[in-house]
């Protein structure tokens, strides 16, 4: 019993990298190999997908796109986040329970829902097709989550530690930014990443706000995928590269993952 | 903890409150103005009362998907919170295969939702993926373009691999907080394996998973990339869910009345299950 209890990971995790295989391996074959023969593994192998991906730039500036909104909207729900996420942790203040459930139903709000509203209001406000339009409509989802994951965080925090800041004589910016921010950084860095992977997963809304100037990676994709019929491999190249930010930051957070979907309350 | 009452915290929550303000309210108010109203085009509205909303909650249409956006997330609740727990309790608690588990078993959470479509789409195609091309090899008529059942099962298991491993990182988090002792009084009083689960490590994962099926829940209701990247709704629309139908009236029919009633019966469903996950959360913090 004891002994095959390892199985049972290793068979899931097997199955989560079968269709991951499945993606890569393809990137690597050729057109003709992917629609002419059923091969396991690439047997002409070659980087084509890779090149045309990294010169042609209706494709390389879909990932500077979708990297220059995931920033600007990781930076601003973060920013925002942090002193709100301080009042609720230390303060009781009017109204301050249904502000915070309020917060929470935006985190759960379909992004259908919001999709038509939000090209409406982002044109009448003329910031259409921006990284600008991408990034805020994001934050209506990441403040809320961005705010509760460091309350969690703050709240874990001793009220001492304020009080012996102020007695020391310390202002409230200066402790906030020389105290606080340093003795929660992992709560911050887990808020940030959270905001990044949310904001990079998305689609539907991303799609919708942009048309040519700001078009994320993942639109570029689906674009290709229906027009082009079948350029399976530079579909998977495209799929593959978009893996491969998540895989490297997961490292950084792994403990603090289920924290973060628990936001903040595990 | 010991929370003061200060006013003035409202200056620090007000940079909050003004972003999500302009992004939630203002679109939402205009989605409330176009449920009670008619459209002929060249923005000439006419009132319409409640009529878009008798209307939907009448409709065949809207009770098919309803029954289907049940259904999936019925069963992939049933599937995922099982399979979590199990692979939750299988894991290595200390050693350097955590870390390589954690990581490996998170990825499919990382990965764009348009992207895990597409994974599916090609993993599961009858000639050229692996999934499609082995289950045809082994006498399975498997095509999930056109034939119903399959767009379902192709449907289910794209979601079991992609959240299962929300529900095993939320349970082992629990798991790992039990305290040694524990399982040291349980061997010393001759526990079986089934007690020691079922009075130790279940109730101590009773917050976590509680938590895990709220989410599941919401997001699986919320679902709209995946599918429509992988099936489009079809074949027919046998695999449109909520939010597809929902798409597919305001933006691409353009029936802006009927596509905000629907949305605003939409949000109310989800409003209940945040009320209820919301009492979850905050009541375990006052324990």
């Amino acid at each position: 019993m004891a002994r095959a209890k390892w199985l049972i990971p290793t068979i899931y995790i097997i199955f989560l990298m079968l269709p991951i295989y499945w993606l890569v391996s393809m990137s690597f074959k050729t057109t003709n190999e992917i629609l002419g023969s059923f091969t396991l593994w690439p047997q002409n192998f070659t980087l084509e997908n890779y090149r045309t991906i990294f010169t042609d730039p209706t494709w390389y500036t879909g990932y500077i796109n979708s990297i220059i909104y995931v920033t600007i909207n990781t930076v601003l729900s973060v920013t925002v986040a942090l002193p709100a996420a301080y009042a609720f942790s230390r303060y009781r203040f009017l109204g301050d329970k249904h502000l915070f459930f309020w917060l929470l139903t935006n985190r759960m709000a379909p992004a259908a829902v919001f999709a038509l509203p939000f090209f409406q209001l982002y044109s009448a406000i003329g910031i259409f097709d921006t990284h600008l339009a991408v990034a805020l409509a994001h934050t209506l989802f990441n403040v809320p989550l961005a705010v509760w994951i460091l309350e969690g965080f703050m709240s874990g925090v001793p009220k001492q530690l304020d009080e012996t800041a102020y007695v020391d004589g310390y202002s409230f910016p200066a402790f906030f930014v020389k105290i606080f921010i340093p003795t929660i950084a992992a709560g911050v860095g887990v808020a940030a990443f959270f905001c990044f992977m949310f904001s990079w997963v998305e689609l539907l809304l991303a799609k919708t706000l942009t048309a040519v100037a700001a078009k994320p990676i993942a639109a570029t994709m689906t674009k290709t995928a229906s027009s082009s019929g079948y350029e399976l491999g530079l579909l998977a190249a495209a799929g593959t590269l978009t893996i491969i930010p998540g895989a490297i930051v997961i490292y950084f957070v792994r403990n603090y993952i289920a924290k973060g979907f628990a936001l903040g309350r595990v | 903890m010991n929370k003061t009452v200060n006013q003035k915290a409202w200056f620090f929550v007000a940079p909050v409150l003004i972003l999500v303000a302009f992004n939630a309210i203002v679109p939402l108010m205009t989605v409330v103005n176009y449920s009670v109203q008619e459209t002929f085009g060249d923005n000439v509205f006419f009132w319409a009362g409640l009529r878009w909303f008798e209307e939907i909650l009448r409709s065949p249409r809207f009770h098919d998907a309803l029954g289907r956006q049940l259904f999936f997330t019925g069963t992939i609740l049933a599937i995922e919170i099982p399979l979590g727990v199990i692979i939750a309790l299988a894991m290595p608690r200390k050693g350097p295969w955590v870390s390589v588990c954690l990581v490996l078993m998170a990825m499919p959470l990382l990965i764009p939702w348009n992207v895990v479509g597409a994974m599916w789409n090609i993993f599961g195609l009858p000639e050229l993926g692996l999934l499609g091309k082995t289950l045809n090899m082994i006498g399975f008529d498997y095509n999930y373009t056109r034939q119903p059942g399959d767009a379902w099962f192709t449907l289910i298991l794209m979601d079991v691999w992609h959240w299962t491993s929300l529900v095993v990182l939320l349970a082992y988090a629990g798991l790992v907080s039990i305290p040694d002792a524990y399982y040291q009084a349980a061997r010393i009083d001759g526990a079986s394996s089934w007690a020691i689960f079922r009075y130790i490590q279940l109730p101590k994962m009773k917050r976590v998973l509680t938590i895990a099926v709220l989410l599941r829940f919401m997001d699986s209701f919320n679902i709209y990339t995946e599918p429509s990247v992988l099936t489009g709704g079809g074949p027919g629309n046998s695999t449109t869910l909520l939010s597809l139908d929902l798409v597919k009236i305001a933006l691409g029919q353009f029936d802006l009345g009927p596509a905000a009633a629907m949305s605003l019966i939409y949000f109310l469903v989800i409003l209940l299950f945040s009320w209820i996950f919301y009492t979850v959360m905050t009541r375990g913090e006052e324990q």
